[in-house]
């Protein structure tokens, strides 16, 4: 029987849930990294023993370390993003130049192909890509120089890249999301970029419907159907179904827009799913009950998946990494909160049971489907 | 040739697979430059944990100190103590306190 591996970034260390396909006896390694901020962990689709993990931290800066054992033994491999060009500046909060500086990799995402190849999305937002098996990353930064760098902005977060969707189908096609500038798409292997956020309405910038400025939290495509991508934008859950040329609101019933997450069925297409947070200021679940919100007609109406998670005195926050899909029959899903539990379900979302409860605040939770 | 003894803070040892002190030989004058580079040098791994890639800077929450003086803020030509090139005190490298 097949299994998964849970990989979970938290804010003091990377942690490794292992189980059968029954997902319900869980083994749990960590913490990696012990003290460190993992930002992501993430593992290469075409080596299921190839794992790389972004390291950082405030006092001794980005590391990446790669385990070629499905995360037994881990070593540091390149550290080095220097953008490619001088950086110039970007909108600070206040809508003030401020210099672009490089802080942290925010999401690793190996190719599909070769275990050598995985790029980075880092703060402030750039583009990353190594094809040594992390020993050197290079820019690409025909993404930064677009022309509407100066314009972006950081959300709460920071200014990060934080989506990387590689086209199944087409290696030349890729999205990127930015908050808070957007989504960028290149059709050249990332020479050149194009933003593709028409139809987002965002309140928080001068023109609501400018070309760039919106605050993408995430994007999530399933890959039998790439034109088809969804979006859990600051306020608004959005759908594109011209590979991101355009965007229509999809929020529907949902008690509230705000969120961070957005997944995809690994077997559905049109199964979609939330979780949705109460407001821009109220991080935490919409009247205290954490729920994750499924839709199966891709988009517009919502049902509220509860059993299993607690329904009163729920504070916690989703984070845009925390959630992800294993491809078993029986599609499982998992989130991560920042209160240090990470939820799984093997039926779809129909019932939730906790993995772990009280890890450190989980960053990012990436699920591998093991052969 | 001086022997410098270095102290790193657990972070970085753990990075660079060492316990306790490390032990470097750095050209006379031994200066903080000098120890800086011979450790990166031994150690490719804190390349970037210490002092920036690009502009070799020291990182923000990053200080250096030796026979109790703070050599944080000096221009890497500074020649070290003679405690540490004699060896009878440590090259500390010392993440700056701050709590969470």
């Amino acid at each position: 029987m097949s299994g998964v591996r849970v990989l979970v970034g938290t804010r003091k260390g990377a942690f490794v849930l292992t189980a059968d396909g029954t997902r319900t006896d869980w083994e749990v390694q960590g913490p990696f990294f012990p003290g460190w901020e993992i930002y992501h962990v993430a593992a290469s689709p075409a080596d299921p023993d190839r794992i790389w993990a972004s390291q950082s931290g405030g006092w001794f800066g980005q590391q990446i370390q790669r385990s070629d054992d499905g995360g037994r033994t881990w070593n540091a491999v390149g550290n080095d993003f220097s953008y490619a060009t001088v950086p110039g500046t970007h909108q600070w909060y206040d809508g003030t130049p401020h210099p672009w500086e490089f802080a942290r990799v925010w999401h690793l995402e190996p190719a599909a192909n070769d275990p050598d190849t995985v790029y980075a999305g880092v703060e402030d937002a750039a583009l990353f890509r190594s094809v040594d098996g992390g020993q050197s990353w290079s820019e690409l930064p025909g993404l930064r120089e677009h022309g509407s760098g100066p314009h972006w902005q950081p959300g709460a977060g920071g200014m990060c890249l934080h989506t990387i969707l590689p086209d199944p189908r087409d290696s030349d096609r890729m999205l990127v999301a930015i908050s808070a500038a957007g989504v960028f798409r290149t059709d050249d292997g990332g020479k050149t970029w194009r933003p593709t956020n028409r139809g987002l309405v965002s309140e928080g910038i001068p023109d609501p419907d400018a070309e760039v400025g919106h605050c993408v939290h995430k994007l999530a495509l399933h890959p039998a159907q790439p034109e088809t991508v969804f979006m859990q934008k600051h306020w608004d859950v959005m759908r594109s179904d011209d590979g991101g040329q355009n965007w229509y609101d999809i929020g529907g019933d949902l008690p509230t827009d705000f969120g961070f997450v957005v997944d995809v069925h690994a077997h559905e297409p049109e199964t979609v799913y939330v979780l949705p947070i109460t407001s821009d200021l109220e991080h935490f679940p919409y009247e205290g009950k954490l729920r994750v919100f499924r839709s199966r007609t891709g988009g517009h109406e919502w049902e509220p998946l509860t059993q299993g998670l607690p329904q009163q005195h729920c504070y916690v926050n989703v984070l845009r990494d925390a959630m992800s899909v294993d491809g078993l029959d029986e599609c499982g899903v998992y989130f991560g909160t920042t209160g240090g539990q990470v939820y799984a379900s093997a039926d779809a979302g129909d019932s939730w049971a906790p993995i772990v409860r009280d890890l450190p605040a989980v960053l990012s939770v990436q699920v591998q489907t093991l052969p | 040739m001086s022997r410098i003894r270095v102290k790193l803070p657990t972070h970085l040892r753990r990075l660079a697979q060492v316990d306790g002190e490390v032990t470097l030989d750095v050209a006379e004058p031994s200066t903080v430059g000098a120890v800086l580079d011979a450790l990166e040098e031994r150690y490719p791994v804190l390349r970037g944990a210490i002092r920036d890639h690009g502009t070799r800077r020291r990182r923000a929450f990053v200080r250096f100190f030796a026979c109790e003086q703070d050599l944080s803020h000096e221009p890497p030509d500074t020649t070290l103590p003679d405690g540490v090139t004699r060896g009878s005190e440590p090259f500390l490298v010392v993440g700056a306190m701050a709590g969470g």
